[in-house]
Formats: C-alpha cells, sequence, structure tokens
C-alpha cells in the first residue's frame, strides 16, 4: 500500500504518534517510518500507531504535547493504548477483564 | 458577523431565545406528578426538570432559581410533594421578583396524584396563554451566550469537532459574544498552556489552581472523567482525552473564570469550574453530561455546542443542544441526531475554519428559533446532584 494511502494523520511535528483516519481491517498493510507493516488486529478510527521507535519510559506526544508514558519499548507502527502506555495522572478503566474500576490488580 | 433575531423580552432585563413553560418537581417523589402534567402539552413548549434530593443544599437552591429565571423560561410551575427539604416558597419568591409567572403545586394539600395533575395542568395551559404575551425584542450575536461540552468523545472529538467548535467560538467573541467552556476535570494536562491565555497572571494562577483541585478530586474518588467508550474509541488516557476537549475554547483570550451558577459579567471567553470546593465528598462532581449542560445554562447559556464521537444523543431542557459529530463513521449511523457533521474534516472533505463557520451560522438560526435535532426529536435530559461550593474571590472575574 502506497503510503500517500496510509490513512494517517500524525497531528503536530513533535508527535510519536500518529492516528487512523479510517478503520482498517485486520491484515491491512500499512506504512509508516519507511516501514510497511501489517495490522495484527482491527483498529478502529482515532486508534493511535507509534509513529517512531519508543522506548519504554519514554512520553508519548499527540497535538505536540505528553498524552502519557510509554509502559514497554514500543516498535514504530505498533498499535498504542492502554496495553502499552499510562496516563502520568489518572488509571483509564474500561469494561475489561482487569481493567475494571473497583477490581483488584493482581 | 452582526446576526440580528427576534428573542422574548423578560421583566428582569434577560432576552431569550425560546419561550417555554418550566414544570420544575421539587422532589424526585414529585416527579411522576410533574411529567403526566408535562406530557399533557406539544413537545417543545413545556419543559421538565427538578431536584432529586430530600436534603437541603445551597448549590443546589441556587441552581434551581438560575434555571427557573433563565431567559429562556418564561414561567414556572414547582411541584412539591410537601414534606420534602426543598424551600419551595423562597424559591417561589425569586422567580416572582423576576417577573415571571410562577405557581406551587403541594401534593399533599392539593387532593393526591390525579387532582394535582388535574391543577398543575390548568396552571400550565395557563401560563402559556400568557406567555404568549411577552413583548418581543430585537437581539443581536453579541446578547449571546454560548456554552460548549463535549460528550461521548473519541479519538475524533479532539481533531474534528472540538477545533470545529473552538472556531465557531472564535467567531462569536469576535462578534462581541460570550462563550463558556468547561470540565476543568477534563482539562487535566492543560492547565498551564491554558493559564497562559489568562487575561492576567492572576487569573491563571488561579486556572491552575482550579485544575489541580480538579485531579485531587478525581484522585480521591479513584476514578477520572474517563468512560470506557472513550478507550474503545481511541482515546488512551486523561490528559489525552483532555488535550481533546482543550481544543473547544478555541483561541481568544480567557477573562474569567465561573462556578455553576455564576454569570459572565462581561463579554468574552470563561472557563467554568465545576469541581466543588472544599474535601471531597458527595461523590463524582458531575455524574453525566446532562449534569454540565445544566451548569452552562445555569450561567445564562441561551444555547450549547456538543461534540460527540461515540455519539451521544442527548438534548437539554431550557436550552438547544447543537450537536456536532466528530466521527465521520458514527455520522454515517447516526445522522438523525447531529446537526454538524465535523468528520468531513477527517475525510479531507471540509477544513476546521469551514465548519467552524458552519457552527457559527447555525448558532445564528437556533438563536432566531430554528430548532436543532434533539428538540425536534424531544430529548430533555436534565439532572442535577448535591455539590457544595465557596463564592468565587474578585480576581476571577474581569474587572
Amino acid at each position: 500500500m502506497p503510503a500517500e494511502h496510509t490513512p494517517l494523520l500524525l497531528i503536530h511535528e513533535r508527535d510519536n504518534v500518529a492516528v487512523l483516519t479510517r478503520s482498517l481491517p485486520k491484515g491491512a498493510a500499512v506504512e509508516i517510518a519507511g516501514r510497511t507493516m501489517t495490522l495484527p488486529d482491527a483498529l478502529g478510527l482515532g486508534h493511535k500507531l507509534a509513529a517512531k521507535d519508543i522506548a519504554k519510559g519514554e512520553k508519548i506526544r499527540k497535538y505536540g504535547l505528553p498524552i502519557g508514558s510509554a509502559l514497554e519499548d514500543i516498535s514504530a507502527g505498533e498499535h498504542v493504548h492502554l496495553h502499552n502506555m499510562a496516563s502520568d495522572y489518572l488509571p483509564t478503566y474500561t469494561h475489561e477483564e482487569g481493567r475494571r474500576f473497583g477490581e483488584d490488580k493482581a | 458577523m452582526n446576526g440580528g433575531f427576534q428573542a422574548f423580552a423578560r421583566q428582569d432585563g434577560g432576552k431569550g431565545i425560546r419561550n417555554l413553560v418550566a414544570v420544575v418537581y421539587l422532589i424526585e417523589c414529585a416527579r411522576h406528578v410533574a411529567q403526566r402534567i408535562t406530557g399533557r402539552f406539544e413537545e417543545g413548549r413545556v419543559h421538565l426538570f427538578g431536584w432529586s434530593g430530600c436534603y437541603p443544599n445551597a448549590y443546589g437552591a441556587e441552581m434551581m432559581e438560575r434555571l427557573c429565571t433563565h431567559p429562556n423560561v418564561g414561567a414556572t410551575l414547582l411541584v412539591s410533594l410537601g414534606c420534602e427539604g426543598f424551600d419551595r416558597e423562597r424559591l417561589a419568591r425569586r422567580i416572582e421578583a423576576s417577573g415571571r409567572p410562577v405557581e406551587v403545586l403541594v401534593i399533599q394539600m392539593d387532593g393526591g396524584t390525579r387532582a394535582g395533575i388535574e391543577k398543575g395542568t390548568a396552571c400550565v395551559r395557563d401560563m402559556l396563554e400568557k406567555i404568549e404575551a411577552v413583548p418581543r425584542v430585537a437581539m443581536e450575536t453579541r446578547e449571546l451566550i454560548a456554552g460548549t461540552i463535549c460528550g461521548g468523545s473519541d479519538a475524533t472529538s479532539g481533531i474534528t469537532a472540538n477545533p470545529a467548535m473552538g472556531a465557531a467560538f472564535d467567531l462569536l467573541i469576535e462578534a462581541g459574544g460570550t462563550g463558556i467552556f468547561e470540565e476543568t476535570g477534563e482539562l487535566i494536562g492543560c492547565e498551564h498552556i491554558m493559564s497562559e491565555r489568562a487575561a492576567n497572571p492572576a487569573l491563571g494562577e488561579e486556572i491552575v489552581k482550579a485544575v489541580s483541585k480538579a485531579a485531587r478530586f478525581y484522585d480521591t474518588l479513584g476514578h477520572g472523567s474517563f468512560s470506557p467508550g472513550n478507550a474503545e474509541g481511541g482515546l488512551t488516557t486523561q490528559e489525552e482525552k483532555s488535550l481533546g476537549a482543550y481544543a473547544k475554547s478555541g483561541d481568544s483570550t480567557i477573562r474569567g473564570l465561573l462556578k455553576p451558577g455564576v454569570k459572565p459579567s462581561a463579554p468574552g471567553l470563561y472557563l467554568l469550574d465545576m469541581i466543588p470546593d472544599g474535601e471531597p465528598r458527595f461523590g463524582f462532581p458531575n455524574i453525566n453530561d446532562t449534569a454540565e449542560i445544566m451548569e452552562l445554562i445555569a450561567c445564562g447559556s441561551h444555547l450549547i455546542l456538543f461534540s460527540t464521537g461515540r455519539g451521544s444523543v442527548v438534548g437539554s431542557v431550557i436550552a438547544p443542544v447543537i450537536k456536532v459529530c466528530g466521527n465521520p463513521e458514527t455520522y454515517a449511523r447516526m445522522a438523525g441526531d447531529m446537526d454538524i457533521n465535523a468528520g468531513r474534516i477527517l475525510e479531507g472533505h471540509a477544513s476546521v475554519r469551514e465548519v467552524g463557520g458552519e457552527i457559527h451560522g447555525l448558532m445564528e438560526k437556533v438563536a432566531a428559533g430554528q430548532p436543532t435535532l434533539s428538540e425536534t426529536l424531544g430529548h430533555q435530559e436534565a439532572v442535577l446532584s448535591y455539590k457544595t461550593f465557596e463564592p468565587l474571590g474578585p480576581d476571577c472575574f474581569p474587572h
């Protein structure tokens, strides 16, 4: 898939994540940071992909500003979400097992 | 923009863009009777809201007074059970002093449910007739107060709908109007960039304090203003959601900090600090989006701009809600609920500035009487809950 067809938006030049502007199915080819990678899972519009390699502990930047920190090393093109980054302020809760509000952390 | 339109002149000097009768229950126990009365009338002319709790609360009393004397409200029927803690006589006196017709129905004194519904229905019918005679007056865009909120946010909200609403706010403020943005808990992480936009350094410091109060409050409760749907929509952290939410404030100078029920003292852009003061108690600051809308309305907002990505359908009592949808996939599913399709920005079909202009144009039409989709659909969600506030200091106001 040529770069110009990859539906990604880098909001600010300082950002290390880019945003999907269209939902993509599992297996879709995405060109990012000069590499072509294949999406291991379907991803919805608005989700973030690493625009470059990010080291564990490094700030994740979107809108040119920090939105949290990397929990592990993240390679360019990887999905960046709850599994590999966290807020520097407040925890995020979802309906998922292990992430629900009031649930004891194992 | 110097759009002019016909408004409703209230005796207290307010100018309303709607002319409605409010049916207001003073405790949940009186809601059924109030709701049945409301249901007897054509949708859109009679609005139902109220205070659910039995115990008195100064914030609740203040909010109810502001809402019952809002410029869009022409007359009010108060519906009391009779034994609740709410001071109905005081509220009735305040409404009367504003020059609006007011009646108090006390279910325990007025014969119970059936007789109460009949008596209340007759009162409302009479009020609708009376408010037909409210004089019309010319109103300009510069006299408008708009509130802005985001709800059911996803990762598109901060890229499309919120920046477009920010652009619309800039146009409103350029025209001499007033804008109020809010949810300091959804501005966590933006406090320093936001304080640089304050009209003066003292206000800048107050803004930083207000956001750190929000962070402390949510930290104590252990849950931020962040829902599972936000995460499904691609948002990962509170600060990511905040930066997206912040965009709806536009670029104008922040003139002052408000608390719920406080009216802006001069035109311009204001931040509403809705986090209770003092030690956290009574639970979450705003239990859902409609609680925030009620506070924006209690600050005098004539209308509300509401951005959504996941697809919120809520409207409101008293003030029309303009729904701006940031996500083109959501818009395709729910176009019947969305006044503006800001998702076109993501598809490359429109710029932020163009959609901002479109929102501003729609605000003027809605102010002139055009119903929004949520009004047409009959959405009138409204909730209020317990809070405690200290009075605003003088630094938070424009001179």
